[in-house]
């Protein structure tokens, strides 16, 4: 089976000689088609630093790494994954549709197909009401759901999300944890979640990787075995609280 | 919501056109008051108030309904005609200019090598007085055959280009990094990434720079009439209005209007372009 994400390995330093500083050290990630992971660590532990270099918007130092067996760059070219950040990047000059729209068009699909393909995906994340609207029309929460929509417009088989509910208030944002949970769910692609927030990780995914700073690595990997469907009483229930527990306490190892 | 916007537009526009004419009120008061106080405490500094240096407001407005030469039309007719004259080499100018600004501002960006080699020199061409550069054009421009009224509508391209070179490299260079990122996510070539999130996030200070040159190629003709002696456009005329100062201070003061009625027009037609393409899609716009 070939594997989504497979690192080995893999460093980073960013500039050189005595200015150089090792952003990430030895990581080693694997996951297969339909994983949800979550990476948490504190402020500058390098974990966005790790989804550029799968996303091929940084290039490692160091070690292998490999995306649906190919080189991040040649996943990168084939359109293998889709990208939310932590703002919505939403283009302000155009409407919601033609946000949506917008990978469709330099990916040279025909007009019938870009039109189609946004309503469904305007469908999919409830936003078809609002796809003349421009972007400055619409709540936070509704812009990260475009942005989410943009990215799962070309049926990429992995999305990768850099702390897309970071600036969302708490309520919003656990609507929005449903939400990715539910698409996740209908679409079957695999998820890369960036976060640090601890209740989000543990709520959302299947593993959790805490990373650690200076030089920023992985110290430890937390299996989520709470039952696949999850709701408010998943929120609720005594094995979620003692998950959050254990990643807690693996991020302060991590500080010591 | 479009229909407040458009009821929010025509109210704005009758209160801008009110607001005009509280200017033009308060300034015919000053300069009126000024000759009056002035003649009446028989000051002469810092100006004469003499009719012979500060012709009275109506005589001014008078001086365009009078026949420019005799028997001929009036002022206003002559100099509105030499204005559509100049506007048009303006335009022509500003056309040029705004493209070469345009392309010389996506080439720097594109490769900062051009930008480093030639930048300095496009910041030198600025400093030059167009008063020096404007001889030598129309000279050149004669011995090409070109014609007289592109020779200066070239002069008004050269004062044009220099701000749109610079707002055109800064919009391209405005979009966050992250949706810098996001086009590199979808492997956008140059060209789509050009043209689907720089331009477009460049137009508000593009717009700017137009406004800007706008106003400055109707000086760029002007001047560039100038040299030559080229006549049907406005610069012949302020030259020579200027040479009868002394006789009849008001024509020069009424071409003076009209010339500067001129560039309103040109840089409100600009402003006008800018509403349709830019501003009704954005919130934060003027």
């Amino acid at each position: 089976m070939t594997m989504v994400v497979d690192a080995r390995g893999v460093g980073k330093v960013f500039g050189r000689g005595v200015e150089a500083v090792q952003a990430l050290a030895d990581i080693d990630m694997v996951m297969e088609t339909g994983d949800f992971v979550s990476l948490i660590g504190p402020s500058g532990c390098g974990k966005s630093t790790l989804l550029r270099l799968v996303a091929d918007l940084l290039e490692p130092t160091s070690g292998q790494l490999l995306i649906n067996a190919k080189t991040p760059s040649q996943a990168r070219l084939d359109r293998d994954y889709g990208m939310v950040f932590q703002s919505a990047t939403l283009l302000d000059w155009r409407t919601v549709r033609k946000n949506v729209e917008l990978p469709l068009e330099i990916m040279d699909f025909a007009a019938e197909e870009r039109s189609r393909r946004a309503e469904e995906m305007l469908d999919l994340v409830q936003l078809d009401l609002f796809a003349d609207h421009y972007p400055w029309q619409l709540s936070g929460g509704m812009q990260q759901r475009v942005a989410i929509a943009r990215a799962l417009a070309f049926q990429p088989s992995l999305l990768l999300m850099d702390e897309p509910f970071g600036a969302l208030d708490e309520m919003t944002r656990e609507l929005m944890q449903q939400e990715v949970l539910r698409l996740w769910g209908e679409t079957g692609i695999s998820v890369v979640f960036v976060t640090h927030s601890i209740p989000e990780a543990v709520f959302l995914s299947g593993r959790v990787l805490v990373m650690t700073p200076r030089p920023g690595r992985i110290s430890s990997e937390i299996v989520i075995d709470l039952p696949p469907e999850r709701d408010l009483n998943t929120r609720e229930s005594p094995r979620y609280f003692e998950l959050i527990t254990e990643v807690r306490e693996a991020l302060r190892r991590g500080e010591s | 919501m479009s229909e407040s916007a458009g009821k929010t537009s025509s109210s704005s526009f009758i209160r801008g056109g009110l607001s005009i004419l509280a200017v033009i009120v308060v300034f015919v008061v000053l300069w009126e008051g000024y000759k009056f106080v002035w003649t009446a405490l028989e000051w002469t500094e810092p100006v004469d108030p003499s009719d012979r240096t500060l012709p009275h407001t109506w005589d001014i407005v008078g001086a365009l309904f009078q026949p420019a030469q005799r028997n001929g039309p009036i002022l206003l007719f002559v100099e509105v005609k030499a204005a559509m004259f100049t506007l048009r080499e303006a335009l022509v100018g500003f056309l040029i200019g705004g493209s070469i600004g345009f392309w010389l501002g996506v080439f720097f960006v594109r490769s900062q090598t051009a930008e480093r080699a030639f930048m300095p020199y496009v910041v030198a061409s600025q400093t030059v007085p167009i008063l020096a550069i404007a001889p030598m054009v129309v000279v050149w421009g004669g011995k090409l055959d070109i014609p007289q009224w592109l020779t200066v509508s070239i002069i008004a391209a050269y004062l044009t280009f220099f701000p749109v070179v610079i707002n055109t490299m800064r919009g391209l260079r405005s979009p966050q990094p992250t949706t810098v990122e996001l086009m590199r996510s979808y492997a956008s070539s140059p060209r789509e990434t050009l043209w689907k999130l720089q331009v477009p996030a460049a137009m508000p200070y593009i717009f700017t720079a137009l406004k800007v040159s706008a106003a400055a190629s109707v000086i760029g003709a002007i001047v560039g009439e100038l040299p030559a002696g080229f006549r049907g456009g406005l610069g012949r005329d302020l030259l020579q209005f200027s040479q009868q100062f002394t006789a009849a201070p008001e024509k020069l003061f009424a071409s003076v209007i009209i010339a500067g009625l001129a560039g309103m027009v040109f840089v409100g037609a600009v402003t006008l372009v800018e509403h349709r393409l830019v501003a009704a899609t954005r919130r934060q716009s003027t």
